[in-house]
């Protein structure tokens, strides 16, 4: 095992109100966050959203219209990329192709000037690190997608930087392989305690990856949260559909519950709970969001039937979808229109046939309310 | 190989057919009667390369024709590089406006280019009379009808071929390259050396060879700028075909440009191994 030298930590990495303007389009807006040292911090959006451009604020390769950039403190602002010290991964690895393996890791440290001993040395360690040792002398053109990403990833880390920014780094692999990186790249995270900021328009891979998830649409932040925040307590309709799968129901708010949250009413009659995502009041119109595993049969939910607070609708199976660890139904339920719902392949439980009627129950708790004119 | 592979490459080969008859007609046929014309002159013999070789003459003009064209091959280089480069780094649709300005020149006809130089290079010319008045020059240069004028006119029509081939190769360098290479921590300087110039040879290997092959064959800008030291072995063929007629002596003249063009070609790929630089893109 490669001597893999911990960083002192990675560095704490803050930003305030960035801001980027292209002419009168606004590309990333008021952006502020502060991302712990050592944690993997992810941006996740569509194309589009802006995190690659914010990511790109802090690799320095786009100036600000506004804000600030500090790591450890240190403002960025006006420090060109070279002077930066961070660690950058591209999409397209921009591995350069007329030097080998070992001149690719070694380029950082030749251009600070290292001796030829400690070069040697760091090298071998870098390329232990990403496993790649006995590749050396290889070209680029030589190496499989994996591992020219290797090549990306131990050149950006050969020379200690306190910070690594990721662009999709992942984005042109195959599933396998790229559910394969992503362990790996994980595992290199937390030997070396580096601080990642990362870039994915792919939540699964956010949602697996992250310590912390900044979920961007339209150049500003949705929301800010550990990945099971995101999934179980989205603060838009936005991040309920982005991250991950969600069923919508439109309703109106009927008002309070006695037991907690807001009863809701759907056009087709059906009552429920839920909580709401920011302040709700009586009459207005809201959307609701349930995750289709959250939704069981009626029998099961309980052993004997749903608990005393749990929301219960009734429709009839429309069709079964096999995704292999589980089934997904569609279920209709009538001017309300239909829920996905998705169970588990188990043997304890009973999958549903189609063309049968059938009584879902969910928890209140499940039931994320947001106001509907937010789109 | 499977069937497949072997119908795709069928059909790859099939395209080629237009080009390689278009070539046999028009290159191949004509060079093989020039061939046989240089051997031939009631009954075959070699009387014409004969004398090529054995008048001192000759062989000067050939080896001039060599070191012009390596000259303005060189010149192309050092102007051509920094203005393609800089064209490369420009925002797209600046780099467009500007690279009208470079091949405008292809819309006037050389020999048009080469009478506006000899205007302004005479005697009594713009340049000559901006020297004189600045007090730079005690008397009118001597800048025509020399090899001066023929590197300065033979630059000037040659040096679009070379920025435009530098440049489609810099466009091609991949910016992320470049970013990455910043990012690591190189200075503008580390990032043009180890990375840009060592990516941009192709372009080199392309545009000189290009330009210098060009210059092997060129006839009008030497033959108007230079004097008569600076015959180069177009013009000798000219002569040879227009005044004394002597079509076999012509016809070996041509063969010799032709072969010592292809040795240099050859020489030039074993030193530049152009083909594992094109190869080593991307």
């Amino acid at each position: 095992m490669a001597p893999a030298e911990r960083l002192d930590g990675g560095a704490e990495v803050r930003l305030h109100e960035l801001t980027k303007t292209y002419g009168a389009v606004v590309a990333v807006r008021d952006v502020s966050l502060t991302i712990a040292p050592g944690s993997f911090f992810t941006f996740l959006g569509p194309s589009g959203s802006g995190k690659t451009t914010t990511l790109m604020m802090v690799a320095g390769f786009v100036h600000p219209t506004r804000g600030e950039l500090f790591v450890d403190g240190a403002p960025m602002g006006g420090r060109p990329p070279q002077k930066r010290d961070l660690g950058m991964v591209f999409q397209s690895y921009a591995v350069f192709p007329h030097l080998t393996v070992s001149e690719n890791v070694a380029f950082p440290l030749q251009v600070r000037k290292l001796g030829r001993a400690e070069i040697d040395r760091r090298v071998g360690e870098a390329l232990e690190l990403v496993r790649l040792r006995g590749y050396e002398q290889r070209l680029p053109r030589q190496l499989s997608g994996g591992e020219q990403q290797r090549v990306a990833m131990a050149r950006a880390l050969v020379f200690r930087p306190r910070v690594l920014l990721m662009d999709e780094p992942l984005g042109a692999l195959d599933k396998k392989l790229r559910t394969h990186m992503q362990l790996e790249l994980k595992d290199i995270q937390h030997r070396l305690h580096v601080t990642v900021l990362y870039v994915t328009h792919d939540q699964e891979e956010a949602l697996t990856m992250s310590d912390g998830v900044a979920v961007m649409r339209d150049g500003r932040i949705e929301q800010v949260g550990t990945p099971s925040e995101l999934y179980e307590a989205p603060a838009s309709r936005f991040v309920a559909d982005f991250v991950g799968d969600s069923n919508f129901l439109d309703a109106t708010v009927v008002g309070p519950a006695p037991a907690g949250g807001w009863l809701c009413r759907a056009p087709g009659g059906l009552e429920f709970r839920g909580i709401g995502a920011g302040s709700l009041r009586t009459g207005q119109a809201i959307t609701a969001a349930i995750r289709p595993e959250k939704l069981v049969p009626a029998e099961e939910a309980g052993g004997t039937g749903p608990g005393p607070g749990h929301n219960v609708c009734k429709g009839v199976v429309e069709e079964a979808i096999y995704v292999g660890d589980a089934t997904r139904y569609r279920v209709t339920l009538g001017p309300e229109g239909s829920l996905t719902v998705k169970l588990a392949n188990r043997l304890a439980v009973r999958p549903l046939t189609p063309g049968a009627t059938v009584a879902l129950a969910w928890s209140p708790d499940e039931t994320r309310l947001f106001p509907r004119s937010e789109a | 190989m499977s069937v497949a592979e072997r119908r795709e490459t069928l059909r790859y080969v099939l395209l080629l057919v237009p080009a390689l008859l278009l070539l046999l007609v028009l290159f191949v046929y004509p060079l093989s009667g020039i061939v046989n014309r240089s051997v031939y002159k009631n009954g075959y013999t070699l009387d014409a390369y004969r004398q090529i070789v054995g008048v001192p003459v000759y062989v000067q003009v050939i080896a001039r024709t060599f070191r012009t064209a390596a000259l303005v091959t060189l010149l192309c280089l050092a102007l051509g590089y920094p203005l393609a480069y800089r064209l490369a780094t420009l925002r797209p649709r600046t780099a467009r406006l500007v690279m009208i300005v470079v091949v405008l020149p292809f819309f006037t006809s050389v020999i048009v280019r080469t009478y506006a130089w000899m205007v302004l290079l005479g005697r009594t010319g713009l340049v000559n009379q901006s020297l004189t008045a600045l007090g730079l020059a005690p008397g009118p240069l001597p800048l025509l009808y020399n090899q001066a004028g023929v590197l300065v006119g033979m630059t000037y029509v040659l040096l679009p071929y070379m920025v435009l081939t530098l440049y489609s190769v810099m466009r091609g360098i991949d910016g992320a390259l470049i970013r990455a290479a910043y990012g690591l921590g190189a200075s503008r300087l580390q990032v043009f050396r180890r990375i840009f110039l060592p990516l941009s040879l192709p372009g080199v290997a392309g545009g000189t060879l290009l330009v210098f092959i060009l210059s092997l064959g060129f006839f009008i800008t030497p033959a108007l700028m230079g004097g008569p030291a600076d015959m180069m072995i177009a013009m000798l063929i000219e002569r040879e075909v227009e005044i004394t007629l002597n079509w076999a002596f012509a016809s070996a003249l041509a063969v010799i440009l032709l072969a010592l063009t292809l040795v240099g070609f050859v020489g030039y790929n074993r030193i530049i191994r152009l083909d594992r630089i094109f190869e080593a893109r991307g």
